[in-house]
């Protein structure tokens, strides 16, 4: 048994115990930051609190929520929207913190490739990054099903139609999803069970994961500079705060993390309450109706790039290069061949002018995927997919004849 | 540090905002919990008095209890006449007395049997025992059976509105 | 160093901000071309003429057999036949002319009595040269100037009417669209509000009007209109002005007529939708001040900790 001696208060008598003293001075106090940062390194804690929005909300959505495909339209539209005291609030917040988080996801993404914050060292914030970009993904598309309206029905039609593998024909693996011919109640029920408990569990790991990825590491700073955070945090608890080159986790960078989440939380709750349809789509307002498609079709936003490089292309390809698109992006750390770890404007031309290629061409293939496939969007369309292939494929080429900075 | 004690200040500031909007966000939370507005339209019963016959029990149905209604006879009545309390309990219509009460048994809540042969009900879980007026003839029920707010409206009772007649009732400590 | 955040900022807006444009205004532009609003003016329709006397209105009515079809309650006649067996009978339930004249614009009023096909722009489907003649059977005049008759039978219509600015939105939706639109989520059927029923056997026995109605509607139209309990929702205001002006606008080709409502019923119907597929509106809108005003209060409250906070580190 270890040794215990009589607690001077509550704060000593759980340190005896879980150490939280220590606990606090390495997640809080003394984690060091480096000052050296923007504004964007405070996208981590505004997805904390997004994903804590979403997670409170999605609470009280499940209370009233029914998972049949009789009740499940009625439940949210009538009893939810309707009946329930601000059941109105936690549906809209759930909608637009659903795809707000995407928003973010793609800043914070960016911001890393940016500044090298997945190179030497970090790769493995970078993947458990990815692996959460793909189980939000997931978790978004099951949820989308939920409400059970035209949009839900068919979008589960079409992407449970993708592992038929193309001239694979792998109808059997369909119909197993399915859990029937078409979607429906087993459907359903599984989507369900998959964005309420297990989805949200597999984040919930993947984000201690990547945390703790952090933590050896240290967060980046805007000149990549390899920073000795021992020498820092002694000239900081000497005293001398104001020439050392980091500060502390809490209350220094927090301070400034909870101002952005301010201003974040204005434009967020302003479209909360006044600008939601981007994310709730009007097709999603009529149930669900196994016999009729509507006109127009289209994922949520966020997968529009990913959808628009499946469109132009014969199935088989198509499907191809859909998972590429979905696993080229892990590849990242691997793939990028330089030896510098800074920011894109300091690389050199060849890697700056691939960022923003990069960038503006998943805008356009944004756009693209939400456009009718007809006339001048299509021919976009398809070269700005095959310029994304093509990109990432010089990659490697490009980063590798890079001088050190 | 010098400026910890303003620093402590304006940290302590922000989170008594914070919580401000946290305090807001848990009434919104209790007030999702709330019954729904189709429940409590829900929760009114109208029963037609003249269906009743004299020592026939009928079980009716209120907010998704059972609802006993028992036309007195004139032997009930008498009985009854003969324990003030008793009498209370009773609701007139028309000339008729009628005993209107919620069916469950008021010690732990089961539903009590009326048992026809001796125009009393008998509760199977712990065997308590209520007359014919609903008022306790046998432990372990602690009082009579609650009676449901009700509202006299021609020959008929709406059960969930509150009348007079039910107000005087509570008012008197006849039921809860 | 050089304080770079605003560039970043403002990089971060505007690449969000073309994403934004692109995905949704522009985007939706082009799946949905933009239909002008003509503001219920029926300009097809020719102009009114004469001025209409009642009283002459009401014989009028009395003789040419309306009532036969139509009941008219504010009158005390009552309809002829259930709405169940009427809808058999003509494939939708005739209107009661109560309120016609107060929810209907008095231009598509006297045209509609004279050529019902032309007036409720069926006449796609309902052509009178092929013999395919609209159940509505049209007023031939009464022997005097027939323009002259129909505007009295308008006044009388108008005359026996709630005022047009007393047009509530129940009025509105159930004289103009109720009669094929059901209207789950306000408890709304063709064939009148569903009551609350003591005993289940009948609830059903309503249902099975209701089914039966629905039969014969969906024979007479080609298929079964809508539920229009979301519509504000999944259509939007605009879509919906648009539409009651002219469903050909939308919907080319289509069963649903031109119900030929004033700008106010319109708006009035609207209004109907609106409290059943978004009710909570108002709140929605009066609890996101407050939480603006607390937010924007918030972000301060964070921007003084943090400037506090930073005074020792710069």
């Amino acid at each position: 048994m270890a040794h215990f001696t009589k607690a001077t208060g509550i704060a000593d008598w759980l340190d005896q115990r879980l150490a939280v003293n220590k606990l606090e001075k390495v997640m809080m106090s003394e984690y060091w930051i480096p000052k050296n940062i923007n504004f964007l390194w405070a996208m981590g804690m505004v997805l904390v609190i997004t994903f804590a929005l979403l997670v409170v909300s999605g609470i009280f959505l499940l209370m009233y929520y029914v998972p049949t495909t009789d009740g499940a339209f009625y439940s949210v539209n009538y009893t939810i929207m309707r009946e329930v005291d601000f059941g109105w609030l936690w549906r809209h917040v759930h909608g637009v913190a659903a795809s707000v988080v995407f928003l973010i996801i793609y800043i914070h993404m960016f911001t890393g490739i940016y500044y090298g914050s997945y190179k030497k060292g970090r790769e493995l914030i970078w993947i458990s990054g990815m692996l959460l970009f793909v189980a939000f993904s997931a978790e978004a598309f099951s949820g989308y099903m939920l409400p059970w309206g035209q949009m839900s029905y068919w979008a589960g039609m079409v992407i449970t139609n993708l592992f038929s593998g193309g001239s694979l024909h792998a109808d059997g693996l369909v119909e197993w999803i399915r859990g029937d011919y078409v979607p429906a109640q087993a459907f359903l029920g599984r989507f369900f069970m998959l964005h309420v408990l297990l989805i949200p569990l597999a984040i919930m790991g993947l984000i201690g994961l990547h945390f703790g990825a952090l933590r050896i590491p240290h967060v980046n700073n805007q000149d990549g500079e390899e920073i000795d955070f021992d020498a820092e945090a002694k000239k900081y608890l000497d005293g001398d705060s104001k020439n050392s080159k980091v500060m502390r986790f809490a209350n220094d960078f927090m301070s400034k993390d909870m101002m952005v989440v301010g201003v974040y939380l204005i434009f967020f709750f302003y479209l909360v309450f006044y600008n939601y349809g981007f994310a709730m789509d009007p097709v999603n307002f009529d149930p669900a109706d196994g016999l009729k498609t509507p006109a127009h079709i289209y994922p949520e936003w966020y997968f529009l790039w990913s959808y628009e490089i499946l469109r132009p292309f014969n199935i088989d390809l198509g499907l191809v290069l859909f998972a590429f698109a979905q696993v080229i992006f892990v590849l990242l750390p691997f793939l990028d061949r330089s030896p510098n770890t800074c920011a894109a404007n300091r690389r050199g031309k060849p890697f700056m002018i691939w960022f923003w290629l990069m960038l503006s061409n998943m805008i356009v293939l944004t756009a693209m995927g939400k456009l009718p496939p007809e006339g001048i969007f299509s021919t976009i369309g398809l070269v700005a997919a095959v310029l994304f292939v093509a990109m990432w494929l010089a990659l490697p080429i490009i980063t590798s004849m890079e001088k050190k900075v | 540090m010098e400026n910890n004690s303003r620093r402590g200040f304006m940290g302590k500031a922000f989170g008594a905002v914070a919580g401000v909007g946290a305090v807001a966000s848990l009434y919104a939370m209790k007030k999702s919990w709330d019954p729904l507005p189709s429940v409590k339209a829900a929760g009114f019963t109208t029963l037609d008095m003249s269906i009743y016959q004299e020592n026939v029990m009928v079980t009716e149905k209120w907010r998704g209890k059972p609802i006993f209604v028992l036309k007195q006879s004139a032997a009930m009545l008498a009985k009854a006449k003969e324990n003030p309390r008793d009498i209370e309990r009773l609701v007139e219509i028309s000339g008729a007395h009628y005993m209107v009460c919620i069916g469950l048994c008021t010690h732990l809540g089961c539903i009590p049997a009326f048992r026809t042969a001796s125009n009393d009900f008998k509760c199977a879980c712990h065997g308590g025992e209520f007359d014919a007026s609903g008022m306790v003839q046998m432990v372990p029920p602690p009082r009579g059976f609650d009676i449901p707010p009700f509202k006299i409206d021609g020959t008929k009772l709406v059960l969930g509105e509150v009348g007079p007649e039910w107000q005087a009732m509570k008012d008197n400590g006849i039921t809860l | 160093m050089k304080n770079k955040e605003p560039l970043i900022l403002a990089v971060v807006v505007f690449f969000t901000l073309v994403t934004y444009y692109l995905v949704e205004p522009f985007a939706h532009g082009q799946m949905h071309k933009h239909v002008e609003s003509e503001g219920f003016a029926y300009a097809d329709l020719p102009a009114i003429t004469k001025t209409g006397n009642a009283a002459s209105g009401q014989e009028l009515i009395m003789n040419a057999g309306c009532a036969g079809c139509h009941s008219i309650e504010a009158a005390g006649m009552p309809a002829p036949m259930d709405p169940v067996m009427a809808a058999q009978s003509y494939g939708v339930n005739p209107p009661d002319l109560s309120n016609a004249g107060a929810v209907f614009d008095a231009k598509f009023l006297s045209d509609l009595i004279k050529n019902p096909a032309h007036a409720l722009n069926v006449e796609h489907k309902f052509d009178a040269a092929k013999g395919q003649m609209h159940p509505m059977v049209a007023f031939y005049g009464m022997g005097g100037d027939i323009d002259q008759e129909i505007a009295d039978m308008v006044a009388y219509l108008q005359s026996i009417a709630v005022k047009a600015e007393d047009v509530t939105p129940t009025i509105a939706f159930e004289t103009a669209c109720g009669r094929c639109h059901a209207v789950g989520y306000e408890k709304w059927t063709q064939i009148g509000e569903k009551p609350k029923f003591k005993h289940e056997k009948d609830a059903l026995a309503f249902d099975i009007k209701v089914l039966e109605y629905q039969d014969s509607l969906k024979a007479y139209m080609g298929k079964l209109p809508p539920d229009l309990s979301m519509y504000i929702r999944s259509r939007g205001e605009h879509f919906i002005n648009t539409l009651i002006e002219n469903p050909q606008n939308h919907l080319a080709g289509t069963a649903m007529p031109r119900v030929g409502v004033t700008a106010h019923s319109a708006e009035k119907v609207i209004e109907y939708l609106e409290d059943a597929g978004d009710p909570k509106r108002h709140e929605r809108a009066a609890i996101g001040v407050n939480v603006m005003i607390y937010i924007v209060i918030f972000a301060i409250f964070a921007l003084l900790w943090k400037k506090q906070v930073w005074k020792d580190l710069h």
